[in-house]
């Protein structure tokens, strides 16, 4: 199997978080890894995206290659859209519809809605109204992994399991906030996809 | 041995650690920063009591480093790119000391600049002082490095070059640990006189360095990280260096190459290699992630050999790092991309965060200067450098470390008056103190703000090198107390500050005022973590 996903955001949104617990499901299922991620300038505000490469054989180039992404992750609609190139004819858009915005010319989300929902294989999803529903608004993240669950060739268990270890050291409560989150996230996909 | 899940940074500071490293030396500076921010971590290096302070600035690391080293004991020195230029008077001479106990130089560049003001190439310093350089193409190779560069720095009598690009120092991937070394015991130079560079002596070492060349050359032969990889079709030859193996493979599917590949991750050029690929294919394509340094060795001033293919004949693009689909178009192979960016997408800059104080100063600045124009002032490297975007469009200038008063010192010599300088703290302890010194000698018309959040900011938060120390710093140097002026930037002191600064501007000669206020973001992460303390 592989999964090549790009995951998008915007500084400080917490997309290492979402590659953190896919990682670890990886390392479980004893796949090949490789994760690039951006820090440095743009971590103040500007666009991130983080590439995540997923094998069950090894992996050559930290970076994926245009046209060949399975998935892009988004928890942001602006920032989904910003890495279509990459995306391969096949895969699939997941994204939040929640907009940060922090320029001037932000676009309106009447406009990325159009682009998003042009696009056929597209989930966009409310994540931040979801996570409050399920008990925590700092969970949006980890919706947006359940939402993009379906997508992944990992085990839903393997998943839980790296979001446990993820946030284990912080309490059970925090785990089972985020593990609610997961399932909302994934039960969201699976009725609209 | 356990199996990691590491950054490429992070995978250089395990295996130094696991190489029998004492002490590691260092600034913070994209993408090196996350080295020491590894070995911090560990508790490994706190049971061992692993030397790991940050320093005032690379020229400082790079010295402390070398004195560890004098004393036997195995030291790493990391730094940006850039960083390498600071500390360029120490390394360019510690090729000539040699080494006692091992020295590994992590030098990271940052090709297309993702967060710096150049792309230098960190190998063409390596090659002038004539000292190895290893160039990892994964994490788990940048953990072998460093566990080996060690012994190949004392066999070889000199530093070794650990070089990296961004995006293996910041990228994630399994590493697998070896067997802990023990570190090295304090031992002086066998030599009393070895690093001691009076011309005499330093003459005789240089011969010396001179002399090791061929013993480098056997090493970069038989080293495991220089691999010739047949192929059939030799109608084409590759050497793809570093990062650029992995950017290369990519493009073969199941990692079938067609042509003969010499992957090249030890310099200096195995020169036998070389010339196996050189004789065996009708041309050669080289792939190097920054700049042409390879390419210019083997096409020579006047290319009058076979066809060279690279950075300097189009093949590649002159310029940017290096990435799969640059890869395959050097290689002829068609990219598919997918759809296009909408046109909806907007670009989306970093910004100084909300809440910052220098938001507060370029306010207040910004104000003041309406009586004066624009165009008057200089700055630096930092996350005050973002005022040059909108809304603040407030600074003219962002050169290297502490040239914003050295260059508000210039403007104002050359008439500009008044001149103004903004700095941060942790640029100012790092290269500012001495260019205060020269305004101060010569009473220059110039207003110096050391804006400062107690950090440095840019890179994530690590300890500003005179935290609480800045106005007695400034007063020691011999700035005039009555134009020493510490400020709070906050929206409730706006029409003091402005008056303090309005004044300042109007004095001939040199003012220094200090806005002080903490980094937002180490504000927030202290709250959050004084909270969790006592909520256990």
């Amino acid at each position: 199997m592989k999964s090549d996903i790009i995951l998008g955001g915007v500084g400080g949104q917490g997309i290492l978080s979402i590659a953190a617990a896919i990682g670890l499901a990886a390392l479980k299922n004893n796949l090949h890894l490789k994760q690039s991620e951006v820090h440095g300038m743009s971590q103040r505000g500007g666009d991130v995206q983080s590439h995540l490469r997923i094998s069950s054989k090894p992996i050559a180039s930290d970076l994926i290659p245009k046209g060949k992404a399975d998935l892009i992750i988004s928890v942001e609609p602006m920032e989904g859209l910003r890495y279509l190139p990459f995306l391969s004819k096949d895969g699939w858009l997941v994204t939040n519809i929640t907009p940060f915005n922090n320029i001037a010319d932000y676009p309106s989300i009447e406009d990325l809605l159009k682009q998003i929902k042009a696009f056929p294989n597209h989930i966009a999803i409310d994540a931040d109204a979801i996570a409050k529903a399920a008990g925590s608004s700092r969970s949006s993240n980890i919706v947006m992994l359940g939402a993009a669950s379906p997508f992944i060739d990992i085990p839903y268990e393997r998943l839980e399991d790296g979001i446990r270890q993820l946030f284990g050291k912080k309490g059970d409560e925090l785990v089972n906030t985020n593990l609610k989150a997961l399932k909302a996230g994934r039960e969201f996909t699976e009725k609209n996809r | 041995m356990e199996k990691l899940l590491l950054l490429g940074d992070e995978a250089i500071a395990q295996g130094a650690i696991d190489g029998g490293m004492s002490g590691i030396y260092a600034y913070p500076g994209t993408p090196s920063t996350e080295i020491m921010e590894f070995v911090h971590g560990s508790k490994i290096a706190e049971d061992l009591n692993i030397h790991r302070l940050w320093s005032a600035n690379e020229k400082t690391a790079m010295e402390s480093a070398l004195g560890m080293s004098y004393a036997g004991k195995r030291s790493m020195v990391c730094f940006k790119h850039v960083g390498l230029n600071v500390a360029a008077d120490a390394f360019v001479n510690a090729s000539i000391t040699g080494v006692n106990g091992g020295v590994i130089v992590v030098s990271a560049d940052d090709p297309s600049m993702h967060s710096s003001q150049n792309e230098q190439d960190s190998r063409f310093y390596a090659k002038f002082t004539m000292i190895p350089i290893l160039e990892p193409s994964n994490q788990q190779e940048a953990y072998d490095m460093a566990y080996y560069g060690f012994e190949l720095s004392e066999k070889l009598n000199v530093p070794v070059m650990l070089r990296i690009t961004t995006r293996l120092a910041h990228s994630r991937a399994g590493v697998q640990r070896k067997e802990m070394k023990k570190q090295n015991q304090l031992k002086l130079p066998s030599d009393p006189r070895q690093f001691v560079l009076l011309p005499a002596i330093a003459r005789k070492n240089y011969k010396k360095l001179i002399g090791m060349q061929p013993a480098m050359e056997v090493e970069s032969e038989k080293s495991p990280f220089n691999q010739y990889i047949d192929g059939a079709d030799k109608k084409l030859g590759i050497i793809a260096a570093g990062l650029a193996f992995n950017y290369l493979m990519e493009n073969y599917v199941d990692g079938k190459n067609p042509h003969p590949i010499l992957k090249l991750s030890q310099y200096p050029l195995p020169e036998k290699q070389v010339a196996k690929l050189y004789n065996q294919c009708d041309a050669i394509l080289i792939l190097e992630d920054g700049a042409p340094l390879i390419e210019e060795m083997l096409r020579g001033f006047l290319n009058l050999g076979k066809p060279i293919h690279g950075r300097l004949d189009g093949t590649v693009p002159r310029d940017g790092e290096l990435d799969p689909n640059v890869v395959a178009k050097a290689l002829g192979m068609e990219v598919h991309e997918g759809q296009v960016v909408p046109e909806v997408v907007k670009n989306r800059p970093p910004s100084l965060c909300q809440g910052c104080g220098h938001r507060d100063v370029f306010e207040e600045l910004n104000e003041v200067l309406l009586d004066y124009g624009t165009g008057r002032v200089f700055s630096d490297i930092g996350c005050y450098t973002l005022a040059a975007l909108p809304p603040f469009n407030s600074i003219n200038s962002c050169v290297d470390m502490g040239a914003s008063i050295t260059m508000a010192i210039g403007a104002a010599d050359a008439g500009l008056v008044p001149a103004v300088s903004v700095i941060g703290d942790s640029t100012f302890t790092h290269s500012g103190m001495t260019g205060l010194l020269d305004a101060v000698n010569k009473n220059s018309p110039i207003t110096v703000i050391i804006s400062d959040n107690s950090t440095t900011g840019m890179t994530g938060g690590q300890t500003s090198a005179a935290h609480g120390r800045i106005y007695e710093i400034c007063k020691g140097l011999g700035v005039d107390p009555e134009h020493l002026i510490t400020m709070i930037p906050l929206k409730k002191h706006h029409e003091e500050n402005v008056k303090i600064l309005r004044r300042e501007l109007e004095y001939k000669g040199l003012s220094v005022l200090i806005p002080q206020r903490e980094c937002i973001q180490t504000f927030a992460r202290r709250k959050k973590s004084e909270k969790n303390e006592s909520n256990e």
